[in-house]
């Protein structure tokens, strides 16, 4: 008997702006025991499936069009608030994607896992907060009872995490529901976290629904998955199915679109573009007796033509050390020199020609294109400021530069409003090609965006990149990303180059100890047997 | 905690200073002695009533002998009034005004909250505008339109109640203190919705409800706390607002407090009288002001945390 | 790579800018459409006052005395027997006057202040925001009525005044708005470009603020009008011979037992415009506040 049986879900919202189905007829079973994963991008309408059931839906604007969702006998969709109620963190419990706006930064987390023990089982403070304790310890908090009265900012992204499976699974629910759960996390603390779900789903017999939009994160662990794409359920089966033989194209698509293989290692001559000496950027934040070391001697060489991955979690530096490189960010010691000048003692119009020389592609595609502006006017900025060319032969030189990055002529007049996640990006990277810089520092350019959005920008990155001869820094958390462009790699770990070397050695030799567990964190181990 | 309370008084003490300078030297520079618009006055007598209020002296020392009185707590003679320092006076009018702010702010809070609160639950309905377009007219009618027209149709034209005095008759205070908390309440209202809805967006909202807890809960539990925090900022400047609002309201019902004193104080050039009010008004506002600041700060944990000093 | 060389802009598709998608949501709020045309109407009939007022401003009619409304006098007339409804008009001129002029006035000190305070940074914001602390935390209101009462009932110097309490907040206002855009990537992104810091304010960073600013400039003016209101009930603002709407209410305050319609006419003046003010305030904030859509 399944856990949960869902039969032809419909949910559509209906806003001044217009109408819009988000999902469309999905049915899918989950079974007591095992994990079962909804895969999809955004918009694909994973997430409001499991929202409407729990009736997590605000009904202005959404609305239930039809189907059904039965748990133990009863349909869900059916029941009334009150009986919904009764149901919500008590027999099906959630946990969601980012644990410090998840959690009320006002309670004592004490307080708030005990709330529905005491709400749903009546228990006692007194009951309620042995019972709370002996949960924090079973999710690996260290000295849960000291920690009971703490509050949320106390603790780290991954500790608040367990807080929050914790308060999930107080009250013994016979289904978890999952969103995102280890998106907002570090790879190594993402790996500890899929670690726990997987030995809780088992020590305790319960099922899980677990929702993401990343297919090797849950390769490792799920029993069955299930493909959306626009609302529709596309194809599910078990994971050698999906993976080994997966039907349908959009499947196929989101499984091409996985980082994969390597860089052809074509031999990079040894002729440093950039020569970084004991760089050290140290903030001084006014309320901390301490500076924040972001980074802290480092010293590196990125030769001509190479792509240099940097990697590293957050609070690494490596998204520091690359604007320092920019002169972006203060540098309080050391030297960047750059084709034999050091850049750090440059100030005005020495530097503003060097300027022209290394440009910068940002991570957050909506925040990296300034929204008054029309595209014409982002691509026009850079050419005519360092007068690549005159204002004649500006139209011709933006039309080359919208054809270069992909992007239709006809748009050249929208607002970055008006474009996806992924066209934004393409604009982003149309600026820093406009000045033919030598240099280009990618800042986790595609991690904000979607997976299959993902594959293609880093396809173009790559062709721009040998077209151009192009000498790229390119910075990310995801290794397999880096793997998959990167000719060497430098790995980073709090203001630290703790290891750094051609791409395969890193990958298949790693030496130093952090190294070795950032590369047994990469989920999808499925995947690449 | 407690060394961000010290920052802030040491932060206060200074701006007290200047008030107080700045009141003295503004007060004594306008043109015209307190004992020029009298009756004519002999030059001898003149120069005997100046001594005696030490008006002869060179400025500056009038300026010391001034802080040193204050610092004894001594605010000086009035002028207007020979025989009656400006102790005596602040005094005798202190309760009633206080009071009359205290009831304004109550029926401040009590409306406000509730209106604002009520209108955060569900937004753009009945339930939200109703309560909004009240508060707007709250605010957009002064306490000296509003004073005037609840006295024409509750004291004159249905006689409900009493228009003037404090405390004379049973009644009395209840149009004065309408009058002051109206447009308070109606910014509270306001600031109460729009911290309620900010809250009520918040992930962990979702997170109440994805527990069960009926909505009652979940809005008084988790949303008050962090939707309040902007009234209790507020009620520092509210403070202040209540206090400039009680000359008006004071005048309109001939309330014997301290503001309508500042005010006559003003126009008689009461130079002690003024300087007095002004000193002892705005080291009440100061003092105001810093408690609203140092407990809106304790109430967010994050806030609390920093200044006890690490994270875990 | 594609030989046509020349972009034909005709073909482009126009993109529709965050303030136009901003104005089509403002012009579906009625309430603010509605308080933006009384406004507007307000002005215009302030402007043009002297020529289409229906009585000479200085006109008294002792015989006639105070009368209620009627049709050679719409709003009635006072106890000089002169036309209410003109004494509104000139009366509506300074209040408006005040209350745009002395906004005016805060919002270009303000914003300057805050502009620089917020984009320069470090010390420099230290200092000028302290300073702005300081003043804040003196009990304006007290000051105000001070003034006024040393330095006599001087017009100017109420603009100033009132001026001068209200740029402190608008100073804050621009100041955070200008550090939060500061750290914008694109902001981080001109910077990389190598454009000089005055163009980055001019072309990357007020665009940008502008949004904020404008709408508690329109919530500014209701404020500054309520406090020369204040001021002039008092007696410690504008003085006869000229009239505001703050004097009209006193004088009808004190006669409204029996000529009510003194106290109405100008208070409902005021309040209908505070009204409008209020509530286009409020749609240009509902209006503004997306910051384009996300994905």
């Amino acid at each position: 008997m399944s856990l949960l049986k869902v039969d032809n879900l419909s949910v559509s919202f209906h806003t001044r702006n217009g109408s819009h189905q988000a999902v469309k007829n999905v049915s899918f079973t989950v079974e007591p025991r095992e994990i079962t994963a909804i895969i999809g991008e955004s918009g694909s309408g994973k997430s409001v499936s499991c929202y409407a059931m729990l009736g997590l839906v605000p009904t202005p604007p959404g609305r239930i069009d039809g189907g059904s969702a039965l748990f133990e006998g009863a349909d869900l969709l059916a029941l009334g608030e009150r009986e919904l109620r009764a149901i919500r963190g008590r027999d099906i419990a959630m946990i969601f994607q980012d644990p410090m706006t998840c959690l009320n930064p006002f309670m004592a987390i004490g307080q708030q896992l005990i709330e529905p023990l005491r709400l749903h089982k009546g228990l006692s403070a007194k009951d309620a907060k042995i019972r709370a304790i002996e949960l924090l310890d079973e999710v690996g908090i260290r000295s849960p009872a000291d920690t009971f009265d703490s509050y949320p900012h106390e603790f780290s992204g991954g500790m608040r995490q367990r807080v929050m499976i914790a308060m999930a699974l107080i009250n013994e629910p016979k289904l978890l529901i999952a969103d995102e759960p280890t998106t907002a996390l570090d790879v190594t603390i993402q790996a500890q976290i899929l670690r726990l779900i997987a030995d809780l789903q088992k020590n305790r017999d319960i099922g899980v629904l677990f929702i993401s939009h990343d297919l090797a994160v849950v390769a490792d662990i799920a029993d069955q998955i299930i493909v959306m794409e626009q609302g529709v359920m596309v194809e599910h089966g078990s994971p050698d199915a999906i993976f080994n033989h997966a039907q349908h194209p959009y499947t196929q698509k989101l499984l091409a679109a996985i980082p994969s293989g390597h860089r052809t290692a074509e031999r990079i001559k040894p002729d440093p573009l950039i020569a970084v000496t004991h760089l050290r950027t140290w903030f001084y934040p006014s309320n901390a007796r301490e500076p924040v070391k972001a980074v802290d001697d480092v010293s590196l060489e990125i030769h001509r033509g190479e792509v240099l991955g940097l990697v590293g979690e957050s609070g690494s530096g490596k998204s520091t050390l690359g604007r320092s490189l920019l002169r972006l960010a203060p540098i309080t010691e050391g030297s960047v020199v750059f084709d034999g000048t050091d850049l750090t003692q440059l100030e005005g119009n020495p530097l503003k020609a060097f300027r022209r020389r290394m440009q910068m592609i940002f991570q957050d595609p909506f925040a990296s294109l300034n929204p008054r502006m029309t595209v014409y006017d982002t691509l026009a900025e850079p050419l005519l400021l360092h007068k690549i060319c005159d204002r004649k032969n500006l139209d011709a030189a933006i039309a080359t530069l919208m054809d270069d990055v992909g992007l239709a002529r006809a748009f050249i007049r929208k607002y970055p409003h008006e474009f996806s996640g992924g066209q934004r990006q393409r604009i982003a990277i149309g600026r820093a090609l406009a000045t033919k810089p030598e240099f280009i520092v990618a800042d986790e350019p595609v991690s904000a965006l979607d997976v299959t959005i993902q594959a293609q920008i880093l396809e173009l990155l790559v062709a721009l990149g040998r077209e151009h001869g192009l000498t790229m820094l390119f910075v990310s958390h995801d290794m397999a990303v880096i793997r998959q462009i990167a000719d060497r790699v430098m790995v980073m770990y709090q203001g630290k180059l703790v290891e750094q070397g051609d791409t395969e050695e890193i990958f298949g030799h790693p030496r130093e100890a952090y190294t070795q567990s950032l590369l047994a964190s990469i989920p999808g181990v499925a995947l690449s047997a | 905690m407690l060394r961000f309370m010290l920052i802030r008084i040491l932060q206060a003490l200074p701006v007290i200073f200047v008030v107080i300078t700045a009141t003295f030297f503004l007060v004594r520079s306008a043109p015209g002695g307190p004992f020029d618009q009298e009756k004519v006055v002999i030059p001898e007598v003149k120069k005997a009533l100046e001594a005696q209020y030490k008006l002869d002296l060179p400025l500056h020392e009038q300026y010391f002998a001034y802080l040193g009185d204050l610092a004894q707590g001594d605010l000086g003679p009035s002028f207007k009034y020979p025989g009656r320092s400006v102790n005596e006076i602040l005094f005798s009018g202190l309760p009633v005004t206080a009071e009359l702010g205290f009831y304004a702010l109550l029926i401040a809070l009590c409306i406000g909250v509730t209106a604002g609160v009520f209108a955060s639950l569900r937004p753009n309905t009945a339930q939200d505008y109703i309560p909004m377009s009240l508060a707007m007219i709250g605010i957009c009618m002064p306490s000296f339109l509003l004073g005037p027209l609840l006295v024409l149709v509750f004291g004159i034209w249905l006689d409900w109640l009493p228009i003037t005095g404090w405390g004379d008759i049973p009644g009395d205070k209840i149009l004065p203190s309408i009058t002051l908390g109206s447009a308070y309440a109606a910014y509270i209202a306001r600031l109460s919705r729009a911290g309620m809805l900010e809250i009520l967006s918040q992930d962990y909202i979702r997170t109440a409800r994805a527990k069960g807890l009926p909505e009652w809960l979940v809005v008084t539990r988790h949303a008050l706390r962090g939707g309040l925090i902007p009234v209790i900022a507020f009620l520092g400047p509210a403070f202040a607002g209540l206090l400039a609002g009680s000359f008006v309201v004071e005048t309109i019902f001939q309330i014997p407090g301290l503001g309508r004193f500042y005010v006559q104080a003003a126009f008689n050039r009461d130079y002690t009288m003024i300087l007095g009010t002004t000193v002892f008004l705005s080291t009440l506002i100061v003092f105001f002001n810093l408690v609203s600041d140092i407990t809106a700060a304790w109430l967010n944990p994050r806030l609390r945390a920093q200044f006890k000093g690490g994270s875990r | 790579m594609s030989t046509e060389t020349s972009l034909s802009l005709t073909d482009a598709e126009q993109g529709s800018s965050l303030w136009h998608d901003a104005w089509i949501r403002l012009s579906k709020n009625k309430m603010a459409v509605g308080g933006g045309c009384i406004l507007l109407t307000f002005i215009l009939v302030a402007l043009l006052t002297p020529w289409i007022a229906p009585y000479s401003y200085e006109a008294q009619n002792l015989d006639l005395g105070a009368s209620p409304p009627s049709l050679s006098h719409w709003l009635g007339t006072d106890i000089f027997g002169r036309d209410v409804l003109t004494q509104i008009m000139y009366g509506g001129r300074v209040s408006l006057a005040v209350g745009f002029i002395a906004t005016g006035v805060a919002l270009i000190i303000g914003v300057t202040w805050g502009a620089v305070a917020g984009y320069v940074g470090g010390r420099i914001d230290a200092v000028m925001m302290r300073l702005v602390d300081i003043l804040y935390a003196l009990p304006f209101m007290i000051f105000i009525v001070l003034l006024m009462v040393i330095f006599g009932r001087n017009v100017l110097l109420l603009f100033l005044a009132i001026g001068a309490v209200e740029w402190l907040t608008m100073a804050r206002i621009m100041r955070s708005q200008v550090q939060s855009l500061r750290q914008q990537e694109f902001v981080e992104a001109a910077v990389s470009l190598g454009l000089s810091p005055a163009t980055i304010i001019r072309r990357h960073v007020i665009p940008n603020a502008l949004g904020p600013i404008i709408v508690y400039t329109t919530l500014t003016i209701p404020s500054v009008m309520l406090l020369e209101a204040f001021l002039s009930f008092l007696g410690l603002g504008i003085q006869p011979p000229q009239t505001s709407w703050g004097l009209l209410i006193s004088y009808g305050a004190e006669t409204m037992e029996e000529y009510p319609w003194l106290l109405l006419f100008p208070g409902l003046a005021l309040t209908i415009t505070l009204f409008s003010l209020n509530f286009l305030g409020d749609g240009l904030r509902d209006a503004l506040d997306v910051r384009g859509s996300k994905d």
